[in-house]
């Protein structure tokens, strides 16, 4: 699946997008979370525990409850501040 | 029901005129216009000069956001055109950020559900405003007014 990254945490992590296969038992946005923590000390520190950041699942904001099952992009960013 | 997000600035008077064009049911538009603020308010306070501000979106997904937004404020208020513009890219204080008009039968929707579609948009629609200060780049964090204001509209 595709990762994407919006504006702060995209300089934290290092890339705007990556393409990772993770593990079976990868079951929500949670999961991916806590394996992405894992890539790199930059992905840990923009998905901290606590950071505030939010995510979507194909396109529509999704809770870290939110079960992954064939999703084909997930993207994390901080809340959002525009009008 | 329109919305367009797009790097170009928008002239006001013609999208409100190609809004309401042969519509003869409107009685009332309310539009609201956001723009480049030259400090950056925070708590009451003016802090930091902003020179620039840039505007990131996700692209798809602020659109459909935008379009569920619009739907919604369609379903509460009997109204007879709605229209988001929202910019993005690099904007300088004066200039046009995003454009909100409703048009109705009666004002009081119109008004209503302007506001509405502002305080929705503000938390709702992904978009991230990164500002160029006399400090370097800082990214605007979410402000709690503006939850506050979005919390108002969510049905108990």
């Amino acid at each position: 699946m595709k990762v994407r990254y919006f504006a702060w945490m995209k300089k934290t992590v290092g890339v705007p997008e990556e393409e990772v296969t993770p593990p079976a038992d990868i079951d929500t946005v949670g999961d991916l979370i806590v394996w992405l923590r894992g890539r790199s000390p930059g992905h840990a520190e923009a998905l901290a525990e606590g950071a505030a950041f939010g995510a979507a699942v194909d396109q529509r904001t999704a809770t870290f409850d939110v079960k992954l099952a064939g999703a084909r992009e997930v993207a994390f960013f901080p809340p959002f501040t525009g009008g | 029901m329109t919305v367009r997000v797009q790097e170009a600035d928008f002239d006001v008077g013609a999208e409100l005129a190609r809004l309401t064009d042969g519509n003869k049911r409107i009685g009332g538009l309310a539009v609201f216009v956001g723009l480049v603020r030259e400090m950056h308010v925070r708590d009451g306070y003016h802090r930091d000069r902003v020179d620039a501000l840039t505007l990131e979106h996700y692209p798809g997904m602020t659109e459909t956001a935008l379009e569920e937004i619009e739907a919604e404020a369609n379903k509460r208020w009997p109204l007879e055109a709605t229209l988001i513009v929202h910019r993005h890219g690099r904007m300088e204080p004066g200039e046009r950020i995003v454009l909100v008009a409703v048009g109705s039968p009666h004002r009081e929707a119109a008004f209503e559900a302007c506001e509405f579609l502002v305080d929705w948009l503000k938390t709702k629609a992904p978009f991230w405003k990164l500002e160029d200060t006399p400090k370097g780049e800082q990214w605007v964090g979410a402000h709690q007014e503006d939850d506050a204001a979005a919390a108002r509209w969510e049905k108990k």
